[in-house]
């Protein structure tokens, strides 16, 4: 179980006697404000309704389905592979890191293991997709805080990661590389070297951003004890990720899970903060970035060699059976609940992303809080729209 | 002008407002050119404007056409003559800050005994401006601006104020040109070669003057008013074309007149040591935008690097931390006048 | 570690039960010498303890617990997951649709009016489901996991066709309600007790249930479904083998991968 500091209690209490002052005057003629669907803080088309009393929020209710595409019924009509292209999609940002849930739970169903190297090339692209996810977040807390400038440092150094993802897959935002019993084809030469010099500059990133952001004091006093998750509602409500290692609840799904993919073969750290703050989920995320830098640059040391794909039929139809597999996303948790019944494609495919679960939170944790903090909310809990909506 | 050529009152009041007319628009394109699109791109690794013109030095007459030739759009609901009138009266109020500031020993609009106190409180009519126009623009968001720039411009006269009061105490006296005039002649630590910049004895006041004009001009660390990821400019969000114009220029247009006022108050205004009589008149426009130019540096540097208050954080500072420090800071120049 | 004890033990169990038949896994229990998941094991005896009758369908296998109840069960499954197992983690809710007969990309014009089509003759009505069983059409499934235990289980309910109602849990947890808006909108489930169930991804106006089996996938009317394109031959195999099949989405019953 989660243990609450005292500091969160006390911010809990205090947010809760907040409430018990809004809703006694809830009759009051209030502001109703649509944040969005067109606005820069929402990551996209998402429409948060809010209900304004002065500058405080009374009562908020995100809408989303702008950007619905349908995923789940669109999976029912496609033969495995062809999911991939399908699921790229969802977490833009993260690129890789969509598609391996989904082929682990196909290889799951279909008992066909990918060979090591396979296994090791993919951890890495994983958390090279990690890097350009949240890279993205270091600068982009700045901008939804009035910082210009560190969103210009992130989108300059996250270039280098997305030509590494585009050298090895083809792709840089939806490389569509992995094959369910490996990958598509090899690395290319010289790519393993062009990593370990991409990772030093993103470490040299992560400090710009610690001394621009994290040692700002303006930036401290925005978002020190600015929307508190306690872990207990935290996990009730489904926040995953960093968005809960960022309340305290030490729970990492690549280091807990039995995973065929080679995070156990790294010595690397997973970080807990236990504030619940807006600060927290920033610093959280920081230190997740450095620490994925040194998982990629363990995994390349030790790649082993052999073949990049496991002998599997050239039509693949997976035995019927039901497998779930989740991974820690750049986001959160993702997850495919994939049904087959033994076709060319799945019969049915949950698919469990983390920002719809994260923004799930928003009407508990927006009441109460100034306008600007709404913003600084949304930007700390992270989401992006693919992922809400699919 | 010299003493051959003797123009009547009404011709030298008339090259003066053709001169101020000219000085704004031409500070304001350098300020926003050199600051806002060549200084802000290369501190965030990009080249910022490169096509019109060498280096993009066009880039702002561009603009400016493309401002005035848009279609005046008033929006459904706004009230029309306050909507209208609202950019005027921030422009009115930059304009008016340019009528004491000394460019030379005897460059100046008018040399007013009450000079600083007459800038200050011609800067505060802006407020007016800023929220005529959130008002009228029938848009929440605008509102919302617009509310939170009145309490924040007027909270920050005070450091503004008070920051400027340690000055006119060190000085002897309230007038611009008398100011420039007791640095030139007064002596640092005895040596009197090169006068005695106020930056150094009032370090303080400077500090308070530069986060008081700071948030005067709603710069980022505070501008809520404007709060771009939030409110997407606030309270000038419903005016397009020449109106924004207006305000676009009203801001660089205030934003160089203070920094030419933080320039004459601190470092000195128009003098440089060695330099007196007739030279100084040819000379001295030139050395006093060389200091406007460092002073605004550091106005824009912190305007790129740092986030933004919160409204009521941005109040708290300016309440219990400048203000009782600006308080501090006249007790001790007082003392230390009357002492020393 | 325990997860890679864990783990040895499962990969024997894991093999047998995904590549049987749909039928043969309706069954309780893998065959006879598999060895023991200890970690999840315990957490179906408690719930065996715990709803006795109710519990009508249980799988592990793969490093993974299955368990199905009847739905006037759902919520008293749900609060013993959270309570005697210790689950304080909400992954997702969500249902299934095992309705078999349908051509997804044949079906071009959809009726509201229409009447959902009889059930077909057999047993089970005719459905084959999934793990841990089942028997009608619609299941309600949810995953809960312990944060502390490190475990997690998927719990199941088979729902009426007619009228597929069970339980809200949004009171146990409190992300449930978005999961169960969701489930109402795309599958036509009623959570009884959720504070207003409404349309969250789909525009107001919105006739139908998406997920459902019966629903066309509409693009399918512009173009139709290529089927299996081309596929190269794998280096060294031989050219033209394996069957370019249409559009269906479920095979035939169990076939192993081929060789």
């Amino acid at each position: 179980m989660a243990v609450v500091t005292e500091f969160q209690k006390a911010a809990y209490v205090a947010g809760q006697a907040a409430d018990a002052r809004v809703n006694v005057e809830i009759e009051a003629e209030g502001m109703t404000l649509n944040i969005g669907p067109q606005h820069p803080a929402t990551h996209g088309t998402l429409r948060i309704v809010v209900r304004l009393d002065g500058e405080q929020v009374v009562w908020a209710e995100p809408v989303c389905g702008y950007m619905h595409r349908g995923y789940e019924k669109l999976t029912e009509v496609r033969t495995y592979p062809q999911v991939t292209t399908l699921v790229n999609r969802i977490d833009w940002l993260g690129s890789f890191a969509n598609e391996v849930p989904f082929i682990l739970a196909a290889e799951k169903l279909m008992d066909v293991e990918a060979p090591p190297r396979a296994q090791w090339i993919r951890t890495a692209l994983f958390e090279l997709g990690r890097l350009a996810n949240i890279t993205l977040f270091l600068g982009d807390m700045g901008v939804q805080l009035g910082a210009l400038t560190p969103v210009f440092y992130a989108f300059r150094d996250r270039e280098h990661v997305l030509n590494l993802i585009e050298a090895a897959t083809g792709g840089r935002f939806h490389p569509n590389y992995d094959r369910i019993g490996g990958l598509k084809e090899d690395l290319p030469k010289g790519w393993v070297t062009e990593v370990k010099s991409a990772m030093s500059r993103i470490r040299t990133f992560c400090d710009e951003m610690e001394d621009l952001l994290v040692g700002n004091e303006i930036f401290e006093t925005r978002t020190r004890g600015i929307g508190l998750v306690p872990a207990a509602v935290g996990l009730e409500y489904g926040l995953s990720g960093a968005n809960i290692r960022a309340s305290g609840v030490d729970w990492d799904i690549r280091r807990d899970e039995d995973s065929p993919l080679a995070w156990k073969h790294c010595d690397w750290k997973v970080w807990t903060h236990p504030d619940g703050d807006c600060f927290a989920r920033y610093w959280v995320r920081l230190q997740e970035v450095r620490e994925a830098t040194k998982i990629v640059e363990q995994l390349l040391d030790g790649l082993p060699s052999g073949p990049i794909q496991a002998k599997v039929p050239r039509i693949i139809k997976v035995p019927a059976g039901e497998a779930w597999v989740h991974t820690d996303n750049p986001l959160g948790e993702m997850g495919y609940y994939v049904v087959s019944k033994g076709g060319l494609g799945p019969f049915r495919t949950k698919i469990r992303t983390p920002s719809f679960s994260n923004i799930s939170i928003l009407p508990w944790l927006l009441r109460g809080v100034y306008v600007p903090d709404v913003i600084t909310i949304l930007a700390s809990l992270y989401f992006i729209l693919g992922d809400i909506d699919r | 002008m010299t003493a051959a050529l003797h123009l009547a009152y009404w011709q030298t009041t008339t090259i003066k407002v053709l001169v101020v007319m000219g000085v704004i628009p031409l500070g304001a394109l350098v300020l926003a050119y050199v600051f806002l699109l060549k200084m802000m791109s290369h501190m965030q690794s990009r080249l910022g404007p490169m096509e019109a013109g060498p280096h993009g030095v066009l880039q702002l007459l561009a603009d400016a056409g493309k401002f005035l030739q848009k279609e005046d759009v008033f929006p459904e609901r706004a009230d029309r003559a306050v909507f209208a009138l609202a950019p005027v009266v921030v422009l009115m109020s930059a304009f008016l800050l340019y009528v004491v500031i000394p460019a030379g020993p005897r460059l100046t609009v008018s040399n007013l005994d009450t000079g600083v106190f007459f800038a200050l409180a011609v800067s505060s009519l802006s407020v007016l401006g800023v929220l005529m126009a959130g008002w009228s623009s029938a848009n929440k968001y605008s509102l919302i601006g617009a509310l939170r720039a009145a309490g924040q411009l007027i909270a920050y006269e005070l450091p503004l104020v008070l920051g400027v009061v340690g000055v006119v105490i060190q000085a002897g006296t309230m007038s611009l040109q008398g100011i420039v005039q007791a640095q030139a002649h007064g002596a640092l630590l005895g040596f009197k070669t090169l006068g005695e910049p106020y930056i150094l004895p009032q370090a303080l006041g400077f500090v308070l003057f530069i986060v008081g004009a700071q948030a005067e001009l709603t710069q980022t660390p505070f501008d809520m008013p404007l709060a771009e990821t939030e409110l997407v400019a606030g309270y000038m969000v419903e005016y397009t074309g020449f109106r924004f114009l207006f305000f676009f220029m009203a801001e660089f247009g205030t934003a160089f007149a203070f920094a030419a006022i933080g320039a004459t108050l601190f470092l000195g205004g128009w003098y440089v040591p060695g330099v007196h009589g007739t030279a100084a008149d040819v000379l001295g426009p030139f050395v006093l935008g060389a200091k406007i130019m460092l002073v605004s540096f550091f106005i824009f540097w912190f305007r790129f690097t740092y986030p933004r208050f919160r409204e009521d954080q941005l109040q708290a500072v300016a309440w219990k931390y400048l203000i009782p420090l600006a308080l501090v800071n006249i007790l001790v120049t007082g003392l230390l006048k009357v002492v020393v | 570690m325990a997860a890679d004890a864990a783990a040895g033990e499962e990969a024997a169990a894991g093999g047998t039960p995904e590549a049987e038949s749909p039928a043969a896994q309706a069954t309780a229990t893998t065959e006879a010498p598999a060895p023991v998941d200890e970690r999840r094991q315990p957490w179906l005896e408690a719930l065996q303890a715990e709803l006795g009758e109710a519990l009508v369908g249980h799988e592990i296998a793969g490093g993974d617990v299955w368990v199905r109840v009847d739905s006037s069960a759902w919520r008293r499954a749900v609060v013993a997951c959270r309570d005697r197992l210790g689950c304080d983690y909400f992954c997702f809710l969500s249902g299934l649709d095992w309705k078999a007969d349908v051509d997804l990309a044949a079906e071009k014009v959809w009726d509201p009016e229409a009447q959902p089509s009889a059930p077909a003759a057999g047993a089970n009505g005719g459905y084959r489901t999934g793990v841990a069983g089942g028997d009608t059409r619609f299941q309600v499934f949810a995953r809960l996991f312990s944060t502390s235990a490190k475990v997690g289980i998927t719990l199941k309910a088979d729902l009426d066709e007619e009228d597929p109602r069970v339980e809200s849990i949004v009171s146990l947890y409190r992300g449930a309600e978005w999961h169960e808006r969701e489930a109402w909108e795309m599958l036509g489930f009623t959570f009884d007790g959720h504070p207003g169930l409404r349309h969250i991804y789909l525009p107001g106006e919105f006739e139908g249930h998406p997920l459902r089996k019966d629903f066309p996938l509409l693009s399918r009317d512009v173009k139709p479904w290529p089927g299996l394109v081309d596929v190269e031959a794998m280096p060294g195999e031989p050219e033209g083998g394996g069957d370019a099949e249409g559009a269906d989405a479920e095979g035939a019953g169990a076939e192993g991968g081929e060789g």
